[in-house]
């Protein structure tokens, strides 16, 4: 009975139409928020924050992205490598061009130069739909490394053709650059989360995630109700776009502090973050959180365990992880199609009525 | 009853028939060369309800198809609330309060029967995608406004018990309503209902008949039908275009028609010797 909502009446429209209507739910968000904020911060080392939270926290925000994307408005995108490339390199020349300006605010205007670029790149979405869309974002992916390759404006010639992140603080405190804290990496990106989580939310609650999944499921009679499909479909990939665009910079400027872009934001990231959508759920907030979770974790999990606990061989350990999480994937997907957030949701259903299911 | 095809007239059960609402003049619809719709003019007068019947490929969709806007026809206008309308959008043609169902259902199945119905009202809904973000304030207010009058059609379709049921869980019957219920969020001017009755068994046929009657008379909503249950048809239409391989046959009362000798023909097949 750990779980229930008897008793739990919505009394008015707000309270039904709230993000979790259920009593216990709410509390357990709440007291998550609070952990989050208040206890990890203090206790965190620099092993966690690297091998772990920050690189949980920034996947979950690009997951998100994504899945407004793909799981909302129902258009699959290979690109997301690329577009958050595109964030990571907004984010430099923004943080090289205008120092005295807060990082926080190039981190949010790198969100918005990428929701500009994406919107472009969906431009086909209109006339092209299901594996042409996704092999015409898959063009975007390309163009786009190679594009920062090539033009050494974006790297500001230097000589490595990497780009590195300058030291910048927050009211004091240093965010960005090597000498960063495991704390504050934590507490920036933790920051930007609920922020992109809680907007997520809301417009998905509303009438803008109404169109966008009356797009996703039936794209003739969203019209007939007067949903513009151009605006829907170009809304979609411009939040996406912002999303993944603040993903891109956070990894790029407070998670790796240095980057070559085809090592760090190549096809495998597209993929990664695609994969991790689908185990999430599609169409999930939650989904997004838990496929991140899920994927970042597993690695970290498996070469604990076989290095750490049974001793073997860090190469061996490294081949066994991509045959587990192969495997995992698949059973996974067999086992529920809808992704751990159907799982949940499942679940939820079932201690509902637990213990007394008749 | 002076001169029924201009209306402004009372029906024999008291409702008040207005002007001409939609005016079709001489439509003509090709497909290559296959002629969907051939010289077709008809009216829809404010408040009545309107059927076109016809046997299977006579272009009562396609009909259909040309008010809400999915076709754009070659030929003649198509007159809305006293003016020629322009080639529009479907989406735009919602927006001048034009609803309507489909003849397969075309629900938004991984929704709930809530949102479904929610969707109907995206016409009514203004507030950009930034107050979406913030939510409270602007975004919230008009969201449950909108949940209001969502819920007071939810009751007038007796669908409470299902509002949050995922609808690809619903069977059918329910599946037509709620699709009624979307369409009438809307709160159109004109509903077009694509074979509403499709499929039914005797009993969901007259639950969704008196849905209809109750719409037109308890919201006043003009209703433009296609059905092929001729009992059905008769009973609730104040008058009806028959149509044939394109062309209009037959146009007025359900008793005109019913002893139209080119109604009958078409239906019941005519000897050629």
């Amino acid at each position: 009975m750990l779980y229930r909502e008897a008793g739990d009446y919505s009394t008015s429209y707000p309270e039904d139409s709230q993000t979790f209507p259920i009593k216990f739910d709410r509390y357990r968000y709440y007291a998550i928020l609070a952990v989050a904020f208040l206890v990890i911060p203090f206790f965190v080392n620099d092993y966690w924050a690297n091998a772990v939270l920050v690189p949980f926290l920034i996947y979950s925000i690009a997951a998100i992205g994504l899945n407004i994307l793909t799981g909302y408005c129902g258009q699959v995108s290979l690109g997301t490598g690329g577009f958050m490339a595109v964030g990571a390199y907004a984010c430099y020349k923004l943080m090289t061009a205008f120092p005295e300006i807060s990082v926080m605010v190039h981190i949010l205007l790198a969100g918005g130069v990428t929701a500009a670029v994406v919107t472009l790149f969906g431009l086909p979405s209109l006339r092209i739909k299901g594996f042409y869309l996704a092999v015409s974002t898959l063009a975007a992916q390309f163009f786009l490394v190679w594009m920062f390759n090539k033009v050494p404006w974006f790297y500001n010639y230097s000589m490595t053709g990497m780009i590195g992140s300058p030291e910048r603080t927050v009211l004091g405190i240093v965010v960005t650059g090597p000498a960063t804290d495991a704390w504050a990496k934590y507490m920036v990106c933790l920051i930007f989360v609920t922020f992109c989580a809680v907007l997520a939310r809301n417009m998905t609650r509303g009438s803008v995630g109404r169109k966008w999944m009356a797009i996703r499921d039936m794209d003739i009679a969203a019209e007939i109700i007067g949903v513009n499909p151009l605006m829907a479909k170009l809304s979609a990939f411009a939040v996406s776009g912002f999303f993944i665009g603040i993903a891109g910079a956070l990894f790029f400027s407070v998670y790796l502090g240095a980057i070559e872009v085809t090592e760090a934001f190549g096809i495998e990231k597209s993929f990664l973050v695609l994969f991790m959508v689908i185990i999430g759920g599609l169409g999930s907030i939650f989904g997004s959180f838990a496929g991140a979770a899920f994927l970042v974790l597993l690695p970290v999990l498996l070469k604990n365990l076989l290095v750490g606990g049974l001793g073997w061989p860090t190469d061996l350990a490294q081949h066994l992880y991509f045959i587990i999480a192969g495997g995992l994937i698949i059973i996974f997907l067999i086992l529920e199609p809808h992704g751990l957030a159907q799982l949940w949701r499942v679940a939820k259903e079932k201690l509902r009525l637990w213990p007394f299911p008749h | 009853m002076s001169n029924e095809s201009e209306g402004n007239f009372v029906t024999t059960d008291g409702r008040n028939i207005g002007g001409v609402m939609m005016e079709m003049k001489n439509i003509t619809l090709r497909f290559g060369g296959v002629v969907a719709l051939e010289n077709i003019s008809f009216n829809i007068l404010e408040g009545e309800v309107r059927a076109i019947i016809g046997p299977n490929g006579a272009g009562k969709s396609s009909m259909l198809n040309v008010i809400s806007g999915f076709y754009i026809p070659q030929e003649g206008e198509v007159i809305f609330q006293g003016s020629p309308r322009p080639s529009l959008k479907p989406f735009e043609v919602a927006h001048q309060g034009i609803a309507r169902t489909f003849q397969n259902i075309a629900l938004f199945e991984g929704m709930s029967v809530l949102d479904n119905v929610m969707t109907g009202r995206l016409t009514k809904m203004k507030t950009g995608i930034f107050s979406q973000m913030i939510w409270a304030g602007k975004a919230e207010r008009e969201e449950i406004e909108n949940r209001e009058a969502v819920e007071k059609i939810i009751d007038f379709l007796e669908i409470q018990a299902i509002r949050k049921t995922p609808v690809s869980r619903l069977p059918y019957g329910l599946k037509k309503r709620v699709e009624l219920a979307r369409a009438l969020a809307a709160e159109p001017n004109l509903l077009l209902l694509d074979e509403p009755m499709a499929g039914m068994n005797v009993e969901e046929k007259q639950d969704m008949s008196r849905f209809i009657l109750d719409v037109n008379s308890e919201f006043g909503t003009t209703i433009a039908l296609i059905e092929h249950d001729m009992g059905v048809v008769m009973d609730l239409s104040d008058r009806v275009v028959v149509m044939d391989y394109g062309r209009k046959i037959g146009d007025g009362t359900p008793d005109e028609v019913r002893n139209n000798q080119e109604v009958i023909d078409a239906y019941l097949g005519v000897s050629h010797d």
